[in-house]
Formats: structure tokens, sequence, C-alpha cells
């Protein structure tokens, strides 16, 4: 009784502060605020969203039972089902889920200010991402742990199966994409940082056979070899930076450094796992979490004043890191860290064979997406933190400024954000860097925010080391996931080439397996030459397109569940995925229908294709436009006839659904319900697993 | 506080580590097989983590 009330307490206390800090950024406008509000009001949602909403979602729609065994415990093979305590599922499941999404997403969207994109990670991970999470997690454990398409297939029929696959497939050729691309634009001309990067990989190679051949599985012992190795290598590329007879061999183009990056990426996917591929895996995983704990510490502590307005003139459209109003591209550009479609792959696989019990369910997929979250509105603090001058100068391509560093300042300052010529030339030099123009992609001026941020805490002196820690941290991160995107990329186009040859399908043949990683890495591969050639810098078109597609695959997962509550009888309560999946049809429909339509040459992408075409034509362009132009315009209508695709895959999964629900309402056949049948639990409290 | 008490708590804290990192996999493999299958054919903890890693990486696991 007293517990109770204590706990009513906490929760109006909770709802007090969180309305404060709301009400204080909301009234701030006109003045600079500090991060800690946003900081409060972002960890008071999180808790009110998970103490009620959660609560609530967990007792009543999803009536998790605690009695009922879970797949780990019926199917317990000491390997991948193995019950399994929840603190523990939970850190799996966060590793697994959190990406280098969050912390792109969020900094590109900076440019409209920091009000739009904070609202929206809160309201969107609250009621969105962290529901589709925990839904999924959950119907997948009522399932034996099936993935998100064989639960499409069971529950809706073949079709929205093979639509889950190939909408998958081709999230996946994009993400690569993007992450490539980030990647290069973070080397492009950065010897320390190339340095580093190309470092990791002999570094992972020698954790690899350690593992494999010397000390098999002590992971421990393995990834603190690595993390020293990875430190080396770090201190070691800003020696190299000061040595201009060593420097210059790793000073390179973009367009070799994309050439790198593709041989890399397919290296990858052909090599044995264990030699690259898992070993940088822990070695990413080891660096995400640290680098995540230590960046809220030290946010904390220096508690950052945030320099960017809450909201910026470019909400009209016109902002230079990518083009689009506010509505809807602040919901498209900030997908991971809100919602994202790609978690529910992650909920419905590896995590729900661990789960002990019904009720970690709350914990893990509603918990850790909103400590994802969490780790976005850190992301977004790091990039508003900046004189918005600066930001807007690293995140501006040089198609859209101007090409030389007078240019540059003019422009930006002219639109009111005044930055001078010497202050990025000081604040590059600072950063052990050459130049900090145009250096689009979010990645750069991130690892400015998170350096000046670990500089002011951890002493000031070591900016540039504190820098390339932050873009080290960055490509360790975009190579792990870009490793392994391609792999499972690799696999599903087997599994899809498997139906119509059968040994095609077959993974550890040869021959299937290097034409197949071929086709995926030819595919992303493509699309990162194009954005590096792309004098406005590739991501301002990729990073959209990732968005729409990762938002489809969010919308695949809401309508499976949405249809999954429908089928179960559960109808009057189907509206906590239905309308998130409303919200994200009218977003994802909105952003793909300005893509294909606008008129804007800075939205449309037929328009610019047109645009560009015509400037070719009159002759109007300078010779080194002239030469890429073809690719540009081919590329552009390209990605245009992907946005349709990705909407009509959203489309025909959201109809397909409808069509279930209606014949289950009206109580027609539909195909029977995949749920294992209820058997009680034998497992108590005091043996589930450690500690 | 006992010292007893601060290294009972050092310890778990320990195999909280060696859990979440899957350093302890093999050692709970062994345990898991004693228990349910006594008179199954072991694995060698090389054997067991090359399985391991095969089974691991032939699914998504890792997101954007």
């Amino acid at each position: 009784m007293g517990g109770s009330m204590l706990k009513k307490v906490a929760g109006g206390l909770l709802a007090i502060v969180g309305a404060f800090a709301i009400a204080g950024i909301a009234l701030h406008r006109h003045e600079p605020i500090n991060a800690l509000w946003i900081i409060t009001a972002a960890v008071c949602v999180y808790l009110l969203g998970y103490r009620i909403y959660a609560a609530w979602l967990a007792a009543r729609v999803l009536a998790v039972d605690p009695t009922r065994a879970t797949p780990a415990e019926r199917l317990n093979n000491g390997r991948d089902f193995v019950p399994t305590h929840r603190a523990i599922v939970f850190g799996h499941h966060f590793a697994a889920i959190a990406g280098p999404g969050p912390l792109v997403g969020p900094t590109l969207a900076a440019q409209f200010g920091y009000l739009p994109g904070t609202l929206w990670i809160l309201v969107g991970a609250v009621f969105g991402g962290c529901v589709q999470d925990m839904t999924i997690l959950l119907l997948s454990t009522r399932r034996d742990g099936r993935s998100l398409g064989q639960m499409a297939h069971d529950e809706f029929g073949p079709v929205g199966g093979l639509a889950a696959l190939i909408g998958t497939l081709l999230i996946m050729i994009i993400l690569c994409a993007v992450l490539s691309l980030v990647i290069v634009n973070v080397m492009k001309h950065s010897p320390w940082a190339t340095s580093t990067v190309l470092a990791t990989i002999p570094a992972a190679i020698l954790v690899g056979l350690y593992l494999r051949l010397w000390r098999p599985g002590r992971v421990l012992e393995a990834t603190l070899l690595g993390v020293i190795l990875i430190m080396v290598a770090l201190v070691g590329g800003g020696w190299l930076d000061h040595q201009p007879q060593l420097r210059v061999l790793f000073d390179y183009e973009g367009l070799t450094l994309a050439g790198f990056v593709i041989v890399y990426g397919f290296l990858a996917a052909i090599l044995p796992v264990w030699l690259l591929l898992a070993p940088r895996d822990y070695l990413s995983t080891f660096l995400k979490l640290g680098t995540v704990i230590l960046l809220a510490i030290a946010i904390v502590i220096t508690h950052p004043t945030i320099k960017m307005p809450a909201i910026t003139p470019f909400v009209d459209g016109t902002g230079p890191l990518f083009g689009g109003k506010v509505f809807p591209f602040v919901f498209i550009t900030i997908a991971c860290g809100a919602i994202s479609g790609f978690h529910a792959l992650i909920a419905s696989g590896t995590t729900p064979k661990l789960i002990s019990s019904e009720a970690d369910v709350r914990l893990v997929g509603y918990g850790s997406m909103a400590l994802e979250s969490f780790v976005a509105i850190m992301a977004l603090i790091a990039a508003t933190l900046l004189d918005p001058g600066v930001f807007f100068a690293i995140n501006s391509g040089a198609g859209i400024v101007g090409a030389t560093p007078e240019a540059a300042v003019h422009t930006i300052s002219g639109w009111g954000f005044p930055v001078t010529v010497e202050q990025m030339r000081n604040l590059a030099s600072a950063m052990g860097e050459q130049t900090l123009f145009a250096r689009t992609g979010g990645a750069p001026s991130l690892a400015v925010g998170m350096a000046s941020i670990f500089g002011s805490t951890f002493g000031k002196g070591l900016l540039a080391l504190w820098y390339h820690f932050a873009i080290m941290f960055e490509a360790v991160f975009l190579l792990a996931t870009l490793d392994a995107g391609t792999r499972v990329g690799r696999f599903m186009v087997q599994d899809l080439l498997g139906r119509a040859w059968e040994p095609l399908g077959r993974t550890s043949w040869y021959p299937s397996v290097l034409f197949s990683s071929a086709l995926i890495v030819g595919g992303w591969g493509y699309f990162l030459y194009v954005g590096v050639i792309d004098p406005n810098g590739g991501v301002n078109i990729l990073w959209p397109l990732f968005g729409i597609s990762n938002q489809m695959l969010a919308a695949i997962a809401l309508s499976i569940a949405t249809g999954i509550l429908v089928k179960s009888g559960k109808a009057r309560y189907a509206w906590v995925t239905l309308v998130p999946l409303a919200w994200l049809a009218v977003v994802t429909t909105t952003a793909a229908w300005q893509k294909i339509t606008s008129p804007d040459v800075h939205i449309g992408l037929f328009a610019a294709a047109d645009d560009l075409a015509a400037k070719l034509a009159a002759g109007t362009l300078p010779a080194a436009r002239a030469a890429v132009a073809p690719q540009l315009i081919f590329n552009q209508r390209l990605d245009a006839w992907l946005a349709m695709l990705f909407t009509a895959i959203l489309w025909f999964v959201i109809l397909d659904m409808a069509r279930i629900c209606l014949r289950s309402l009206r109580g027609e056949r539909v195909p029977a319900s995949s749920e294992t049948p209820y058997r009680e639990s034998r497992l108590n409290a005091a043996v589930q697993g450690a500690p | 506080m006992s010292a007893g008490h601060a290294l009972n708590h050092l310890r778990r804290i320990w195999e909280f580590v060696r859990r979440i990192s899957g350093d302890d996999a093999y050692e709970r493999y062994r345990a898991h097989q004693a228990l349910r299958h006594p008179d199954a054919p072991l694995m060698t903890r090389r054997e067991f983590c090359a399985d391991e890693e095969r089974r691991k990486w032939s699914g998504v696991s890792r997101c954007c």
C-alpha cells in the first residue's frame, strides 16, 4: 500500500518536472536554452511513457502473461534459445538496434532548428517506435521467435511475405549506400581519419585470429586487445598526420575512397565471418556502448547551451542540407531514433529467443527503443550546440553554398547565420583537419560537436584527438553496419534467386556467393559512386530515400501488428498500432509524392533531372559538371522510381492488412493464427539465469 | 559492508560482464549439455565457437 502510494507520488513528480521542462523548451523560443532542459524533458517523457503507456499496453492490449512459457524455456537448447535475465536481454537488444541512424538523422534534421527534431524524436518514440518494437517482440515471442517476413507469410498469406522480403532487400541497398557515402565523406582528404579507419581492418583481423585460432571464445580478452589496437591506431594517425612524407599516402579523393569501400564491402561479404565481420562487430559494440555512456556523462557535466534557434527559416523547404519542408521531411529524416522499421527485424529473430518471461518485453522492447531515442536526442544536442553558421558551413555541399570558403561564408552569413573563413580555419586546425567546409553527411559536424563536449569535460588540449576519436567511433560503427547489411542482403538475394534456380540459394556454394555478393555490392556501390560525384554531396538525395524506405518497413511491421491484433479479437485496441501506422503512411506518401512531383528542383527528383538535362542541352553547365551530368540525371530519375516503388509496396501491405482485418471482422475465413498454444511456465524468478 | 560482501558484489558484476559479452557461452553450453543431454557428444571449445559464429551471422543481427 505504502509502496504504491510512493509510486504515485513519484509519477506525479515526474509529470510535473517533465511538463516544466517541455514548457521551458517551448517558451524559451527567442533566447538560447540549455541542453539540460532537453535532457530533462526527454528523460521525463520516456519514464512516463514507460511507466504508464507501456504498462497499459502490456496489461490490456498485449495481455502479457508471465505464467506462459516462452520459446526460450520450451525450446531451450543452451544456444540461441536460452532463458536469459532481462538486464542481459536488454543489453543485447539495445546493442543490436543501436546503429549510426540515430546519430546521422537528427544531425541533418537540425537544419530546421532544434525544436521539430526534439518533438518528433520524443513523440515518435513514445507512441510509435517503442510500441512497434515491444509489440513485434511479443508477437514473435508468442510464435517461437519467427521473423517478420515469416509472420507476414503466416498471418496474411504468401504475397504479403514476399512484399516484406523485397522491401527489406531494397532498404539494405539504400542503407549500405548512404552509410558508405557518409564514411567516404569522413575520410576525404583527411589522412588522420583515413589511416585510423584503415588500421581498424588489420586490428579486427587480429582479433578474429585471436578468437579463432589462439583463444577460442575468449571474447573479453579479445575485445581488450582490439580496443588497445584501435587506440594505438588513433594516436598513430595523429602522429602520421604530422609526417609530410607519410600523410600524402593517406590523402585521397572521394572517388578513390569509394573504390576502397566497395572492394572492402565485397571482401567482407565473401570472407569467413570470423576473420573480419564478427570481430569488427565486437569492437563496434564495445565502442558504441562506451561512447554513448561517455557522451551522456559529458553532456550532463558540461550542460552546453544550444546555439541553434528553435526553428530556422529553412522549415519552408529551402534548407541547404536537403530540400523539403519541415512537414513531411523532418519525419523522414529522423527515422531511427523515433521509429525504425529495421528494429522489427531484430525484435523478431534473435531477441525473442532469449526472453525468459513475457513480462520482460516492456523493458526489452519499449525500454531499449527509449534508450535509442535518447541517443538521438544527444546527437541532436551535439549538432545544435555548434554556432549555426559553423553547422551550415560543415554540412552544406559546394553545389549549394559555393566551392570556395569565401563564397560559402558569404552565402551562409547572408542567411543570417554569421560565420567567417578565419573561424572555420581555426576550428579545422583545432580539430586537426585541413578544412571543414562541405563535409556533408552529418558525421563530421557530429564529431565536432562531440569533440567540443568531450574537450570541455575531459581537457580542451586534446580537441583534435577527441575529434578523431569521434570520427573513428562513427566509422567503425558505420562499417560494422555496412558489413552486416551487405551480408544479410546477400542472403536475401540468394533466397530470392534460389526460388528461380535452386543452386543459387545455397549459401555455401561459392559461385552463388560471389554472384549474389557482387549484385548487392554493385547495387549500393552504384549509389555510392553517384553520391560521390554529386556536387551537392549526394546525402541530400540518398538520406530522404533511406528515410522513406525505413518508414515503409516500419509501416509493414505496424500493419502486421495491427492485423494480428484485429484477428485475435482486439480490434478496439488496434489504434495503438493503427495511429502510428496512419501517421507513417501519411508522411511517407507525402514525402514520396513531393520527391516525385514537386516542380522545385531542390525537392522534386524528376524536376531536378529535367532541369539539369535542359542546362546540359543548352551548354550552360561548367565543364566539370557537364561531365557528370548524364549520370546525375539518370540517378535522379532512378531514385524517383524507387520512391514510387517503396510507396507502392507500402500501400500494398496496408491494403492486404485491411483486407484481412475486414474479413476477420465480418467473420469470414482468414489464415489461422500462428500463435503457439499456451503452456504454463515452470521457470520461477529464482532460476532465471544470472545475476 | 564487509570485505567478503564487497568481493561478492564484484564477482557478480564480473559474471554479468562475462554473460552479456558472451565470454561464458561455452561454459553455459557445457552446463546445459550435462544437465539435459548427458550422453550426447560434447563439442570442443573450438568447434562450439565456430558453430556459434556461423549461427549468429546467418540472419539479421545488426541495425541502422
